[in-house]
């Protein structure tokens, strides 16, 4: 394939598109399939068909639009039209809105969302600009809206220093946690000296509660492998490697239909679009370890060792995967890269604050309205996401805190609600940006036990190679869950922080580093609580069973 | 290879560039305590121990695994270092189940040794008492999990000198435990050499020859820079 025929491509598909009158385009993600997007779908199916409207509705099963909680979702797109979404659709209300859309029926705005929902109205969609809106499996949807055209700007117009430069122009950071400049990595890799090297992205997504990367692969794997694609030309890689978490099945299977599809199009494999340049991308599964989303294990893993971290340096970039220079971005710095290279690293820059550009997901849950993925541009602060793009609290309870960055993260309280999220700021607060988990918390959350169900995770999740993460975690475990027993003696308190800082500065990778940072963080703002549970045998939030003693069980 | 400086306790040092700082260190005569480090085997950084603070980096280094450079300055004994080794070793000891007065290594031991100088002299966190299994089917040596540290030497040695890995890991985190082939009894192993070199280079009770009692195992993991001395030497070549 060449240029000249991806742009043919996407106008003949756009073409094929206009000619219906509406589209009905059904979320078919995890969520709302469990919420009966099958049933509506089906409906929908006979309906059309038994209207024959076959030629003037389209029905396309899409991947994930976001607003989790609401689904099933069901967005129509309508020539000349502003897109109406609708949420908690069932058969009978899938039909009235067909009725609508395609028969001039009476409006089913009972079930639409508002337009002006700020759920819809303050993202910023740059990494899920197409999720919920085309079909996964049907790469014309993705060449449709514009999809390769940075591929193929980077491979004709560019070449790889220059869109190195792009990318470090755009001020885009490491979406996995670590906030690193992705522009540097990747001149990192590109000047490093190496007959090989090779392109990894990291979607071993393993925080409790964040599905960024999964709804990114199983919603618009093109965009994840076009990023790719645009880094291997950049650092002079032929081989990619994207390593899909176990537990996402569905990721895999459409990366893998991706993968194929792109190459029988020319787009991967041998001579992209007809250049010098040649990119093959394999999956590699892991098998449920959260170690492995941490750089070092994770290419141990690729490499069929066993998944545990080596010491760095020797960083990826100078040496990778089988000792040669490997870059290595998570799924969603890659979803970046594309419209960086295609829309020009200004316009991506033009969004965020001065030190953190462009947009981050974020996995909005816990006790919120509105759960589901937001993409929202750096800087906004934390109440405008809980408060705006999340709805509040449900029940008109008062807000607590809010757990950023998953096992690795830490909590933030209400009096720093008005913090602009970016990777400096958390860090002050002694939180992290994460991969983007958001966890909301009411009052109804102790945070003692918050930081006990983290380490639990850490202790479960720890590979053992290094003393401290593997013996303190369990330490620590024994000792948060004493105090949330109330059998906590007074100095378990200062062993408990002795142990914190000892494993954070002493332990051999970033799991183990972080692991105290729930607990440091929870100590941080919520001592009172802890002091609660061990002098007074009480759990200010009525979470905890104590042993009965003065304080009495709640 | 160009010879750099740096600057160890506050006393000048030379070294060679990319040179193990744990090498430097204790060529200096300072005392840096290991046990995941043995000399002929490949680094791990595993332990902790050798940790120092290295200016201008934020985290602790393990001198196993960090080379020294120009201009490094190194401390290997502040006071933070020193109460994170001692808690490294209580760790340990509340861990598994080591029991000097019965164990076999008993005086001979390399955790013993180090908890020592470094003046443990009590453990702060609960024994996790965890009553795991021997394997004793090996007609010669014994496998004792409640003494295992899991330093990995048994591994390396295993895969690196005499070629067989046996060893390996399973589980993880604290259920890591080492075994031979695929958890097969060590016994039953077929890769299994019998060499012993993993019975000379484990530094606790793990690993024992069958029929020795209370402080009579003693071991000479210096046997491995012998050997590898002598096979660079082509020493046993015909």
């Amino acid at each position: 394939m060449r240029v000249a025929d991806l742009k043919t491509m996407a106008e003949q598909e756009s073409a094929a598109l206009a000619v219906f009158r509406a589209r009905l385009l059904v979320c078919y993600s995890a969520p709302c399939l469990a919420a009966g997007a099958d049933a509506v779908r089906e409906a929908l199916e006979k309906e059309v068909a038994g209207r024959g409207l076959a030629a003037d509705v389209q029905l396309v099963s899409t991947g994930c639009l976001g607003p989790c909680s609401r689904g099933p979702m069901v967005t129509v797109s309508q020539p000349g039209q502003a897109d109406a979404v609708y949420e908690k659709v069932t058969p009978e209300t899938a039909v009235a809105i067909l009725d609508h859309h395609a028969s001039q029926g009476p409006p089913a705005d009972g079930f639409r969302m508002s337009p002006e929902n700020p759920f819809l109205t303050r993202q910023m969609r740059v990494a899920l600009a197409n999720c919920g809106l085309i079909d996964p499996e049907r790469i014309e949807d993705y060449i449709a809206r514009g999809g390769y055209g940075g591929l193929a700007h980077a491979l004709h117009e560019l070449d790889p220093s220059e869109v190195c430069f792009e990318i470090k122009h755009s001020g885009l950071r490491g979406r996995g946690g670590g906030g690193y400049p992705t522009g540097l990595k990747w001149n990192l890799v590109r000047k490093a000296p190496g007959a090989k090297k090779y392109v990894v992205a990291n979607g071993d997504e393993g925080d409790p509660g964040a599905y960024m990367d999964r709804t990114l692969m199983e919603s618009d794997p093109h965009r994840v492998l076009e990023g790719m694609a645009i880094a291997g030309y950049a650092v002079g890689a032929e081989q990619g490697f994207i390593y899909v978490r176990g537990e996402y099945p569905v990721a895999a299977q459409r990366l893998d239909k991706a993968i194929k599809a792109a190459e029988r199009l020319g787009l991967l494999g041998s001579r992209v679009l007809e250049s010098n340049f040649n990119f093959r991308i394999d999956i590699r599964i892991g098998a449920g370890a959260f170690v492995c989303g941490e750089e070092t294990a994770l290419m141990a893993s690729i490499m069929g060792l066993r998944g545990q971290p080596v010491p760095r340096p020797p960083y990826p970039a100078q040496k990778g995967l089988w000792g040669c220079p490997t870059l290595i971005n998570n799924v969603e710095t890659f979803g970046n890269v594309p419209d960086i290279v295609s829309k020009g690293s200004d316009w991506y820059a033009a969004s965020g604050t001065p030190k953190c550009r462009g947009t981050k997901v974020f996995a909005l849950c816990g006790q919120v309205e509105n759960t589901g993925l937001v993409e929202v541009p750096m800087g906004m602060t934390l109440r405008e996401i809980v408060y705006d793009l999340g709805g509040g609290i449900p029940g008109g309870r008062a807000f607590k805190a809010v757990q950023t960055g998953g096992p690795s993260g830490g909590c933030i309280p209400a009096s720093h609600l008005d913090t602009p999220v970016d990777y400096e700021g958390l860090q002050q607060l002694g939180s992290i940006m994460g991969s983007g988990g958001f966890i909301v918390m009411d009052d109804r959350s102790c945070m003692v036990d918050v930081a006990r169900f983290f380490m639990e995770f850490c202790l479960d999740e720890s590979c053992g190679k290094c003393v401290p993460c593997r013996a303190g975690t369990v330490q620590m475990h024994r000792i948060l869950t004493r105090i949330t027993q109330g059998k906590a003696g007074p100095d378990d308190l200062e062993k408990l922080e002795a142990l914190c800082e000892m494993v954070r500065d002493s332990s051999l990778c970033g799991l183990g580093q972080a692991a105290p940072n729930p607990v440091l963080s929870t100590l941080r703002w919520f001592r009172d609580e802890y002091e609660a549970h061990i002098h007074e045998k009480r759990c200010p939030a009525g979470v905890c069973r104590l042993t009965p003693s003065e304080g009495g069980e709640r | 290879m160009p010879v750099v400086t740096l600057t160890i306790n506050d006393e000048l040092v030379s070294a060679l560039d990319g040179e193990l700082l744990l090498k430097v260190i204790r060529e200096q005569g300072v005392k840096l305590p290991t046990l995941c480090h043995l000399d002929g085997l490949s680094e791990r950084g595993g332990c902790r121990l050798c940790m120092v603070e290295v200016e201008g980096i934020h985290r602790l280094q393990s001198a196993c695994t960090t080379a020294a450079r120009e201009g490094m300055v190194v401390r290997t004994h502040t006071d933070r270092l020193v109460s994170y080794r001692k808690m490294i070793l209580e760790l340990l000891f509340a861990e598994r189940n080591h029991v000097c007065a019965v164990c076999v290594m008993n005086r001979h031991c390399e955790l013993q040794d180090v908890a020592a100088k470094a003046g443990v002299d009590h453990v702060r966190y609960d024994y996790l008492a965890t009553g795991l299994p021997m394997d004793t089917s090996h007609e010669r040596f014994g496998l004792d999990q409640n003494r295992c540290i899991l330093c990995g030497r048994c591994q390396r040695v295993c895969d690196e000198v005499e070629g067989a890995h046996t060893w390996d890991v399973m589980g993880r985190g604290a259920g890591s435990r080492v075994i031979t082939d695929l958890n097969h009894p060590w016994g039953e192993s077929r890769s299994c050499t019998s060499c012993g070199k993993c019975v000379q280079v484990c530094p606790t009770g793990a690993l024992f020859n069958k029929g020795v009692t209370v402080s009579e195992m003693e071991k000479e993991p210096e046997f491995l820079t012998r050997i590898l001395e002598g096979r660079e030497k082509k020493q046993w070549s015909r």
